[in-house]
């Protein structure tokens, strides 16, 4: 990842993005671009479709059938919407966080060697680093580390969110996508998260659908309004906080800190 | 607030009734279940002796025997059927679920299992007979775990399928957002998960087939000798039990209430199994 070192580029170009179930459409002609090691929020009432995009950028939407998008979604200048994708290469490249935390049924350490094992032949030795370092990222190790053959549901709802996100990171994704990563937790853990994502964004792109706004004014560089299915404003998360353009994001934004 | 008293009471006698009219049917069943119990303790215990696992099945007129040679054969039919049911079972349950859901085929597949479920055993044992007793001109072991296969297939791939259904589809999600290909995403996530069911499912349906003796009539028929070639005709627990309790000899008729003992015992003892696991998933 070294190349992309240099100076603050687009990880993500998306164009022209229409996405279907079935006959319903649920995003019209999105249009915009993910920064490179930044955090962009998704932010938007219930069914705007912001989980709806963040879905497209892993394709997750292709194990349904009757899902389909069209435009182009740019990943480093490769269109990961054309045909012939390798989509399992995608997503351990495009890493993804959900909503409520899902370890597997299986030991902490193997929550994380899991992913890892997918695409990397690590000895014992290297692999016990890995699953450290992706620990430590997740500001989880001190917490795991006399516990690691337990089993990962044994954790808190606030660890597995972190045990997921560390599996998440263990695979050495470019872009990370959190939909929603804090909504089942508690503050304290929903605060852990929020310092993480600051941590993680040195090192990965991250996209992160929230409902609250505090969150994505504390914790994004740029901010994405969307609603029924339409980007509405898009830019610096302190100016679409402070100066929106539009006032239907001003409403929202304001309505909401009531 | 005025209370209707007249309403509470109506409320509290339909109440009542309505526990009263469960209990009776509760007992009912209880006492039916503990009554063959007492039945086989009473009848089969006097010939649950050492004999039993050392002796062979008794020729007409001969005193004494057991049921060695029934007990090895039957353990080796069913061993034989779980060898071959589990995969097929347990890989066509994750088809349905993970792979063909509601595709034309899983459709199909699904319907023709819960025929399958339904079946006689008798009309299975039957199709055996004609596929693979009466063209190869032998009864045998093999035919006997056949029959029994068809019996146990379609109970292991529908609790799977059910089993793999109650995993949430998030958690498949999560599988497939760290680039896991399917194959891996059902064996080591989907599966693993649900194992317990799954488990629990398999031992039920090993409870199913311990007791069939339509299937084995037709197929493995019976054995007088000690045999462990499942080539040739094989004595097994059902059809010893079916043939020796309608006997004039006592022996043999006391040997065929100590062989439904031990039947009885073996699922019992597998559906308390069944249980443990099934606790063990939900605690977890």
């Amino acid at each position: 990842m070294s190349e992309n070192k240099t100076a603050t580029k687009n990880a993500i170009e998306v164009r022209n993005l229409n996405f279907f179930y079935g006959k319903f459409q649920g995003l019209r002609n999105v249009t915009m671009d993910i920064a490179e090691r930044k955090v962009t929020a998704f932010i938007g009432p219930s069914g705007c479709g912001k989980s709806t995009l963040l879905r497209t950028l892993n394709r997750m939407y292709s194990l349904y059938p009757g899902q389909r998008a069209e435009g182009e979604i740019n990943l480093y200048g490769q269109n990961i919407l054309e045909p012939g994708q390798d989509l399992n290469l995608l997503r351990a490249r495009v890493g993804m966080v959900f909503q409520k935390p899902t370890p597997f049924p299986m030991t902490i350490y193997d929550n994380i060697a899991f992913g890892v094992r997918l695409y990397d032949n690590l000895s014992k030795s290297d692999m016990d680093e890995r699953v450290e370092w992706a620990l430590t990222k997740a500001a989880l190790w001190t917490e795991v580390k006399d516990k690691l053959g337990q089993n990962g549901l044994s954790l808190s709802g606030g660890q597995q969110q972190r045990l997921c996100i560390a599996r998440s990171v263990a695979v050495k994704p470019s872009v990370l996508l959190l939909d929603e990563p804090t909504s089942a937790l508690d503050p304290i853990s929903t605060g852990k998260v929020e310092e993480l994502v600051h941590e993680l964004k040195a090192d990965y792109t991250i996209a992160i659908v929230t409902h609250n706004m505090q969150q994505a004014a504390r914790c994004s560089d740029y901010t994405a309004y969307m609603y029924l299915g339409e980007l509405v404003e898009f830019g610096e998360t302190e100016q679409i906080f402070f100066k929106p353009n539009k006032t239907a994001t001003e409403d929202y934004i304001t309505g909401r800190f009531g | 607030m005025e209370m209707n008293k007249q309403l509470y009471m109506k409320r509290r006698i339909t109440s009542m009734l309505g526990l009263a009219f469960s209990m009776t049917a509760m007992a009912i069943g209880l006492t039916v279940l503990i009554w063959i119990l007492y039945v086989l303790f009473a009848n089969g215990l006097s010939a649950l002796d050492g004999n039993l696992f050392t002796s062979d099945t008794p020729a007409p007129g001969t005193e004494g025997g057991g049921l060695r040679n029934a007990i090895v054969g039957s353990l080796m039919i069913v061993g034989l059927t779980v060898l071959v049911a589990t995969p097929v079972g347990i890989l066509a349950g994750i088809y349905l679920t993970e792979y063909g859901d509601e595709s034309k085929t899983a459709e199909l597949t699904r319907f023709v299992t819960d025929i399958m479920l339904s079946a006689p055993s008798i009309v299975l044992g039957l199709f055996v007979y004609a596929i693979a007793v009466a063209t190869v001109g032998n009864f045998s072991g093999y035919a006997g775990s056949l029959a029994l296969a068809l019996i146990a297939v379609p109970v292991i791939m529908r609790t799977t399928e059910n089993m793999l259904r109650l995993v949430p589809g998030s958690l498949r999600e999560a599988a497939f957002a760290l680039g896991a290909p399917r194959w891996k995403v059902s064996t080591f996530i989907t599966l693993r998960a649900a194992r317990s069911g799954v488990m629990t499912g398999l031992l039920l349906a090993v409870a199913r087939i311990s007791g069939e003796t339509a299937p084995l009539l037709f197929t493995a028929l019976n054995n007088q000798f000690f045999s462990t070639n499942m080539g040739s005709p094989m004595a097994n627990l059902p059809v010893v039990i079916y043939q020796f309790a309608m006997s004039p000899y006592d022996n043999w008729v006391r040997l065929a209430w100590a062989g439904a003992l031990l039947i009885t015992l073996t699922v019992l003892v597998l559906n308390v199994l069944a249980r443990v696991f099934f606790r063990e998933k939900v605690s977890s």
